[in-house]
């Protein structure tokens, strides 16, 4: 990937393993841990799922960062425009789910992140982004 | 349309996943293999997953359906070479496979496969 920011869709499930390939790609290219690249990889999958899933198809926005020379990062927006989550807290509770996954992937995507942001309107659209350091 | 293919090897089924999956090709692998334990009568199957750089909650629960499937078909599944990267990335994720039974790689998980076969073949109750 050699200009970024880049917009991937999220429109299927080979967008899906796109959106993987592309995120690893990144990581590699930033140095990223073997361990890292595994957990951005993973956040990433969970998330591009649910943007698909639950929001219909959307698209997601992968950043490098470049903090300072130690401090290098991949930062990941999906956003949607399906009908939104009312309730936050409770979607990201382990084991919930309103469709027939696990309902650990929000959940699992914060925790394998360094930071989480989520925004969601219902009627609206959905937006989450993380960021994981090097 | 691309598929995992599913190879015998005397009572056993094994299966080893080349590519990075998307879910619909998961979710074929998942109906092929179920396909195959009643048209092969396979007592076992072992699933490769040594080349996947990620198992999500997506492929977990597949494997997961996998096990359950086989084992009320009368058969043993086995998953083996999870790269540990993987490992730890499952367990942050809070996912820890349970019922699914795993080996480092193909020969320890043949191994663990004749033995748990051998063993529910003298007729007594196992798992």
């Amino acid at each position: 990937m050699s200009i970024e920011p880049t917009t991937l869709p999220v429109r299927s499930g080979e967008d899906v393993v796109r959106v993987r390939q592309a995120v690893r790609t990144l990581a590699m290219d930033l140095g990223f841990s073997l361990v890292d690249q595994t957990k951005v990889i993973t956040a990433a999958s969970e998330l591009a799922r649910n943007t698909l899933t639950y929001g219909g198809g959307g698209e997601v926005r992968i950043e490098r960062l470049n903090d300072g020379p130690k401090r290098a990062g991949v930062r990941l927006t999906f956003e949607d425009r399906g009908p939104g989550i009312s309730n936050i807290d409770l979607a990201l509770t382990d084991g919930f789910t309103t469709g027939n996954g696990l309902g650990l992937g929000l959940n699992g995507a914060r925790k394998l992140s360094h930071e989480f942001d989520i925004w969601s309107q219902p009627g609206v659209g959905t937006r989450v982004t993380i960021t994981r350091w090097k | 349309m691309d598929r995992v293919p599913i190879l015998r090897l005397g009572d056993c089924l094994l299966v080893t996943v080349q590519v990075d999956m998307h879910d619909e090709l998961a979710m074929t692998l998942q109906d092929d293999l179920t396909n195959k334990i009643v048209a092969t009568k396979a007592r076992g199957v072992l699933i490769d997953i040594s080349a996947l750089e990620m198992v999500d909650s997506f492929i977990g629960r597949m494997l997961g359906n996998i096990a359950a499937m086989s084992r009320i078909l009368d058969a043993q599944t086995v998953v083996v070479g999870m790269q540990p990267a993987v490992a730890i990335t499952l367990v942050e994720l809070g996912l820890s496979l349970p019922g699914i039974r795993t080996a480092l790689n193909v020969d320890a998980g043949l191994a663990l496969l004749r033995k748990v076969l051998d063993r529910s073949g003298e007729g007594s109750y196992v798992d």
